[in-house]
């Protein structure tokens, strides 16, 4: 894997820079994990609304943890997290696609009825979906280019169309806040273009989003910040400060190496950990 | 062939037996297209066998066998629920461990205590539905329609968190209520229908069906609807196979279903297979589908 990425400047940028906008997800001093065993420890963040974030970190670094915590599926141990100024419960205000590997793909539902599901929460208990509903389903699967899968069964679709689908359920929630684990991983190109268009005209729309990607090229090239994460906060801020030697290694434990060619940086995988994921 | 049919609806005691072997054909398939989806059927197993330790202790201390069978069954719905949501996987094993023991006390109670009814408990260990008397059809209608119209209340809920437990959590809808709820209302069904399928058969009559519709559509609301009708129909064909047979009705209910089962399983649409089914569900989280 190489990656390519514009004109790093000689300063290593420490410390988050502070943005300017309002603050859509704000995580304080926060630290949790599973049974007795920390996962995230003292984790710092001001997330600008609007913002398109790319997450990056080694496996067992926490990224999923975080998202739970945004969600609110997460309890913090310590700290807190706010979403728009208030405490993080779970709601329509953040949508989560988590990683698709534990849906029962053989479940008798239809793209249509996933998407739907997405209302569920809004509509409240006692209530069936209506007009605007189903208006809202069709415009979600059309932004994701599947209007002609309705009424498929969902395990009749490719990976790629799967992921599409989750993320229109998303949609459908009509949240702020977007958190996408890994949409693109087993994803063809095509489609990976598709969903970055889609991540960039919803950040224009004043949607946050935040994008937890192995893919670290497709990080240094489609998103306005990066957060490296393991453990805690290595590094937040734009890619051309944040993908620098020192913090990669912080990060990554050294599993990657930034090359130097002229005014360009490429980071490749160390050959000596090859097999890390 | 009318006659033929209309022969045992002539007894009271058989027309109460048919319509309360319907009415539980429709609920078992109704709650059973949860069971099916979500791998439940070893937990339903489970409480129909300590729902028949209810009704032991139930006819031991004198009171309704409903109130002690519908007691142990939520108790040991509410008791799976919390042991499977706080470990998370691989409960079968304490799971098989509770119920059998608990199981083997009411075995036990039953040839201590009360020898005189002896033959009553069997017919709820094998079903009959000729001991399903007045009161019983009663309790039958409404335990069920409660189930029924609960299922269509939280129709939408119970599909999503059953679909896809962790994104309606997150979505603001109570996952873990929901489930609860959702065994709670398999631990009615499993009573509402033991009298008349009998402990051992009560599983099948709450899978079957609703595989067999499982096999016929990609459709979750037609799945329990056609689940439903296979229940009910399985539920007539048992009744008159029972009659004119003189073969007990719960196996002959169960017998029917399973016809059915294979029947469609044979001849129905080759893209579901029967494996697929097979190696599905079973707490979804455990078992997946290579995308």
């Amino acid at each position: 894997m190489v990656v390519e990425v514009e004109a790093v400047p000689e300063a290593l940028a420490e410390q988050p820079d502070l943005p300017a906008g309002p603050a859509a997800i704000r995580v304080e001093d926060l630290s949790t994990g599973y049974h007795d065993e920390p996962v995230l420890q003292h984790v710092d963040l001001n997330v600008t609304s609007g913002s398109l974030v790319g997450l990056i970190g080694p496996n067992g670094s926490g990224k999923s943890t975080l998202f739970k915590t945004m969600t609110g599926l997460q309890k913090p141990w310590q700290g807190r997290v706010l979403i728009n100024g208030q405490p993080g419960e779970p709601g329509s205000e953040v949508a989560y696609v988590p990683q698709t590997e534990t849906v029962d793909w053989s479940f008798p539902v239809t793209v249509g009825q996933v998407v739907m599901m997405g209302r569920y929460p809004r509509l409240g208990f006692l209530r069936w979906p209506r007009k605007p509903d189903h208006q809202i389903v069709d415009h979600a699967l059309e932004m994701v280019g599947m209007a002609d899968f309705k009424n498929r069964q969902i395990g009749q679709l490719s990976g790629g169309q799967r992921q599409r689908v989750f993320l229109a359920r998303a949609l459908a929630q009509e949240p702020s806040i977007l958190l996408l684990d890994e949409p693109v991983s087993g994803v063809d190109a095509t489609t990976q273009h598709q969903i970055f268009e889609l991540l960039d005209q919803l950040c224009k729309d004043g949607v946050t989003t935040i994008v937890a990607s192995h893919d670290l090229s497709c990080v240094a090239q489609r998103f306005d910040h990066v957060l490296l994460l393991n453990r805690t906060v290595h590094g937040f801020g734009p890619p051309e400060d944040v993908l620098t030697q020192d913090l990669l290694n912080r990060t990554f434990q050294s599993h990657l190496l930034l090359l130097r060619l002229g005014n360009r940086t490429f980071v490749v995988e160390d050959p000596d950990h090859f097999h890390h994921d | 062939m009318i006659d033929w049919l209309m022969e045992p609806l002539g007894y009271t005691f058989l027309l109460r037996g048919f319509v309360a072997a319907i009415m539980i054909g429709i609920i078992c398939a109704v709650v059973g297209t949860f069971v099916v989806l979500k791998g439940l059927a070893f937990i339903g197993d489970a409480l129909a066998h300590i729902a028949f330790t209810g009704i032991v202790v139930a006819f031991l201390a004198g009171f309704s066998f409903y109130i002690g069978a519908l007691i142990a069954a939520v108790l040991a719905a509410l008791g799976i629920g919390a042991v499977s949501q706080r470990t998370g996987i691989s409960t079968d094993t304490s799971i098989g461990i509770f119920f059998s023991g608990i199981f083997a006390a009411g075995i036990v109670l039953m040839s201590l205590g009360i020898q005189t009814y002896t033959i009553d408990l069997f017919s709820y260990l094998f079903g009959d539905i000729l001991s399903v008397r007045r009161d019983d059809l009663i309790s039958i209608m409404i335990l069920g329609g409660i189930v029924l119209g609960i299922i269509l209340l939280f129709y939408k809920e119970l599909l999503f968190v059953s679909f896809d437990p962790v994104v309606a959590e997150s979505a603001g809808l109570p996952a873990r209520k929901l489930q609860m709820l959702l065994l709670i209302l398999l631990s009615v069904t499993v009573v509402v229908s033991v009298q008349a399928v009998g402990v051992v058969l009560v599983v099948a009559m709450i899978v079957t069906p609703s595989a067999t519709a499982y096999l016929l559509t990609d459709r979750f609301g037609v799945m329990m609807a056609l689940g439903a009708v296979f229940g009910a129909a399985s539920a007539i064909g048992g009744f008159y196979l029972s009659y004119y047979a003189d073969v007990p009705s719960g196996g002959a209910i169960v017998l029917v279903a399973t016809l059915l089962f294979a029947i469609v399983a044979i001849i129905g649409p080759k893209r579901r297979s029967f494996w697929q089914l097979a190696t599905s569900g079973t707490d979804a989280s455990q078992h997946q589908r290579p995308a």
